[in-house]
């Protein structure tokens, strides 16, 4: 479990992942914000189905892709958190919509 | 577009120094990175961090703070959050920002795009929970989150500096899992006597080592045949050390065998590249004011051959200065005065490479781990292409997918290298890498149809 | 390069270039009993054979390539039976939708054309049709011409694949072996490579782009120039298009490979360097091709683009290859400069070849791909082989 060593002294900011409420800190991205909120699970593979989370958190590895309001591709260690947004597992390939 | 005199890729240490000494020399400078804050990984978070997280950081991560200072202050233009995704062969550079791409024009172009930590393809390396040894390093840097569980598995001197913070922190790891074993220590041993001239280093590493040791921290070394098992997440590691099984619970795992260059900009300019026998990856080419052999691009800091924080500084600067005598400025005397001093701190380098070179089992895994975690392609695969008479890693990709996921060969291009070379019993200098293309990083293709610019050259079919 | 006897260094049937074409024939030759050396300046499919946008189409053939190009497709529906590897051959659907009533009207010409040749495999489809086949594709497309089987391939896994057959079959492959220089000596053939020289009764010129220069060492002349189509190619998506897809009134090559991602081509070329073997990518040019894509297919705005690439590709003036004898010298053929639509032709050509150089006539109509199409000059190519 990761617990940040210091209080946040920094505002604020809540956010949502798969519909739950999450507490974060200005200045967290989603992927340390999610982390820190005992969440490993953000996507599955396209090929397996098989679950990934975070692993280098500096925008190598693409392991760590979410749905941000609604627009899939997000790396979640270089997305900064802002209030409200709505993030989502990204869960095998994308779907393409068709009306 | 009126071209700048330098663009540097990269706001690491390399890149802030080489944007400030050019600067000043009064040279018109274009600094693209990443990230929203300058410092690059070595220095994360450097401008905001905490007092009392600094102090579990470190001095040699404060030497951060002015480097930075210096580069605010400095008048280059500064574009954070930029993500270049294209370099074209006049030095033209294609960048997303804010959802849009621009392009920036430049007469030299220093690459600064650092390391990445060497892949590490074991079984389980995939599971939630298991991430590189790096990553737990900016979680605490950046936003103060330390695991109170974390196994440490690998070799290298970043994964003692992670359980040294981690100790002054107050939450030890729970293990250290080394796949250095004792015939290392003897063979590193040989290269003392020059490392010598670098004694702060062997100072500060020896200090680390007793601080573990006084934390009572279990170690395990030569460690092999090491798994990470949990069907979902990772929840624990299995290994043998001594003749014996390990078994260790634990819900995070960090994972590290040494870092190597980020090859993707100097691969995409075409670059020479030579194999670095001693670090174990690809380096670019370079001469001795680093510039490679692609006329007027320039490399410098770890992505230049890893030689850590200081020596990216003085690299930056050093090319700083050699673009600034290239533009009439009479820079020679700083120039040596500045290759003296690299020579002075790589000195330790050949010491730290033999100890803790990268352990056979991932640098040619077993058949049955992942080696590209993007396409799941395995090493058994590999294997078989290579059997079927695939020579290279480029005829393995369009074979197998592997590298042509979203990390784009990052995580696996150095391993497909190393298993067709071991197949073949050929050196994997001659075996060479992945050929590397537009985009740098993923591409929405509306921002591609975007892209506005005149053709480069008039192309009738 | 090992080539240590004089039995290895000769043979029946000198191939020069390791693409599709050059494997094919090759392999064919075996087949036929003919003993064949192949010659790969690089390594097997390194350019356009290896890289190209993996269509298997007769659509919109030229009329002169449409039984080259038919009896290729058989071939195509077996191609385990020939290669033992299904080269990922999926069976698909050719679609080229019109975006306009006047482009539909091109197409009911063609379509009328071809069927007063006695050619019945391509056809209009409606806009009900159309929508049908393509879900996706957008609104204000008014119908298609389309031939409904054919279908696409994985470029190097089946270049790959003819390699290792026609190696099997006791073909020689010699891969980073670049030909210095081909000529006549007496009835024989010889090609010289890294100071070693190889004896054939016949040389075959599949080498491409780089095919302008051996053509000229046989005594030939051919305008044929490096040329090299950009492509890109997608994350994975879930399916949502089974067809390959094109436009009439612009360029694009569009389809879904069956792992989801999708591969965009047909737009402008890249910058070829023939000579150190590199292309470079124009990326400005490919947002053409990124426009269409999306155009065409509206769901695409979404998709990210994780790669880009071009393979060097010969290109001839009319944009037909040249396929058949030399002009003047006996016992050296050509087939190159396919002008990036000679993938499908590959396994069709290849046994074409074979047969008129084991049999020395065939029965296939290959006059149109003359070389002598070209303005030849005798007395030079004379001089050379005197």
């Amino acid at each position: 479990m990761f617990k940040r060593n210091n209080a946040i002294k920094s505002p604020r900011v809540s956010f949502t992942f798969e519909g739950c409420s999450i507490d974060a800190a200005a200045g967290d991205t989603i992927a340390s914000a999610l982390m820190l909120a005992g969440e490993t699970h953000f996507r599955n593979t396209p090929v397996s189905q098989s679950e990934r989370g975070p692993f280098c958190l500096m925008g190598v590895c693409f392991e760590c892709l979410v749905e941000v309001d609604g627009i899939p591709n997000r790396q979640a260690c270089m997305v900064s958190v802002r209030e409200g947004m709505k993030v989502r597992r990204q869960k095998g390939a994308i779907g393409v919509e068709i009306e | 577009m009126n071209a700048c005199d330098l663009a540097i890729i990269g706001a690491g240490p390399a890149g802030m120094a080489a944007a400030t000494e050019a600067a000043n020399a009064g040279l018109s400078v274009i600094l693209l990175d990443e990230q929203p804050v300058p410092g690059g990984q070595v220095y994360r978070a450097i401008e905001t961090v905490p007092e009392e997280r600094r102090k579990i950081l470190g001095p040699d991560y404060q030497k951060g703070i002015g480097i930075a200072e210096a580069f605010r202050a400095c008048k280059a233009t500064y574009i954070p959050e930029a993500t270049v995704w294209n370099i074209n062969p006049d030095l033209s550079i294609d960048y997303s920002r804010n959802g849009g791409s621009a392009q920036v024009s430049t007469r030299h172009l220093l690459i600064a795009t650092g390391a990445v930590e060497r892949p590490t393809p074991m079984p389980g390396w995939t599971l939630p929970g298991v991430t590189t040894a790096g990553a737990l390093q900016i979680l605490l840097k950046a936003h103060g989150g330390i695991g109170d569980d974390v196994v440490l598995v690998g070799s290298g001197p970043l994964l003692y500096l992670l359980a040294q913070q981690m100790i002054v922190a107050g939450v030890p790891p729970k293990a250290i899992v080394e796949t250095v074993d004792r015939e290392r220590y003897i063979k590193a041993a040989r290269h003392l006597c020059s490392a010598l001239t670098a004694l702060p280093y062997l100072r500060k590493g020896m200090s680390m080592m007793r601080q573990i040791r006084r934390a009572g921290v279990p170690r395990y070394s030569g460690a092999h045949d090491i798994r990470i098992e949990g069907s979902q997440r990772a929840d624990a590691v299995r290994f043998f050390a001594n003749g014996r099984a390990h078994h260790i619970e634990t819900s995070s795992v960090a994972l590290h065998q040494g870092v190597v260059p980020n090859q993707q900009a100097t691969r995409l300019l075409g670059c020479d590249h030579v194999w670095n026998e001693s670090q174990r990856c690809f380096v670019p080419k370079l001469d001795e004011f680093l510039e490679s052999s692609v006329e007027n691009v320039f490399v410098a800091g770890d992505g230049a051959g890893v030689a850590g924080a200081k020596s990216a500084e003085i690299r930056g600067r050093l090319v700083a200065l050699r673009v600034a005598g290239r533009l009439g400025s009479d820079t020679d005397a700083e120039i040596r005065a500045l290759q003296r001093q690299l020579r002075r701190d790589e000195a330790i380098r050949p010491f730290l490479e033999t100890l803790y070179a990268p352990s056979d089992e991932v640098m040619v895994p077993g058949d049955d781990v992942l080696v590209c975690r993007c396409e799941e392609v395995t090493a058994g695969a590999i294997r078989e292409a290579v059997d079927l008479g695939a020579p290279g890693p480029n005829q393995v990709k369009s074979f197998l997918r592997s590298g042509m996921g979203p990390c784009q060969g990052r995580m696996c291009g150095l391993t497909v290298s190393t298993i067709i070379a071991e197949r073949r019993s050929e050196d994997p200098g001659s075996i060479g890498y992945y050929r590397l293309r537009p985009p740098l990083k993923p591409l929405l293709l509306s921002e591609l149809a975007q892209l506005e610019r005149e053709p480069t050259r008039d192309e009738p079919l | 390069m090992v080539a240590t006897s004089t039995r290895q260094m000769t043979a029946d049937l000198l191939v020069i270039g390791g693409g599709i074409h050059g494997c094919s024939a090759a392999l064919h030759a075996a087949l036929r009993g003919l003993r064949v050396i192949v010659f790969e300046k690089d390594t097997v499919a390194r350019h356009a054979s290896g890289v190209n946008a993996g269509g298997v189409r007769k659509l919109g053939r030229h009329i002169a390539e449409i039984p080259l190009s038919l009896h290729s497709m058989s071939i195509w529906r077996h191609i385990a039976d020939l290669v033992d590897d299904d080269c990922g051959f999926q069976p698909a659907p050719q679609i080229k939708v019109a975006e306009t009533e006047a482009e539909l009207e091109t197409l009911r010409r063609r379509v009328a054309e071809l069927n007063g040749l006695g050619y019945t495999h391509e056809r209009i489809l409606d806009r009900q049709t159309m929508r049908e086949h393509l879900p996706g594709v957008a609104e204000h497309c008014v119908g298609a011409i389309a031939s409904l089987d054919d279908g696409f391939a994985q470029p190097y896994q089946t270049t790959f694949a003819f390699q290792r057959k026609a190696q099997k079959t006791g073909v020689r492959v010699l891969e980073n072996t670049p030909v210095e220089r081909v000529f006549k000596s007496g009835k024989d053939w010889k090609v010289s490579t890294g100071g070693q020289e190889f004896t054939g009764r016949f040389v075959l010129n599949c080498a491409g782009a780089w095919g302008g220069e051996i053509a000229r060492q046989i005594g030939d002349h051919a305008p044929v120039r490096a040329y090299a189509p950009m492509m890109i190619v997608t994350e994975r998506l879930r399916p949502f298009c089974t067809a390959v897809v094109g436009a009439t009134g612009r360029p694009l090559s569009f389809k879904q490979m069956p792992n989801g991602t999708v591969v965009i081509g047909g737009g402008r070329p890249g910058v070829p360097e023939p000579a150190s073997n590199r292309t470079h990518m124009q990326m400005a040019e490919l947002r053409h091709s990124a426009q269409t894509a999306m155009d065409i297919f509206p769901v695409m705005r979404a998709a990210q683009i994780v790669r880009s690439w071009a393979g060097i590709e010969g290109l001839m003036p009319d944009g037909i290859p040249i396929i058949g004898p030399a002009a003047h010298a006996q016992g050296a053929f050509h087939a190159f400069g396919f002008s990036a639509h000679g993938f499908q032709l590959g396994p069709g050509v290849g046994d074409v070849m074979a047969e008129l150089i084991a049999t020395g006539r065939t029965q296939a109509p290959i006059t149109p791909f003359s070389i002598e199409r070209f303005p030849q000059n005798p007395t030079r190519a004379h001089k050379e082989l005197s």
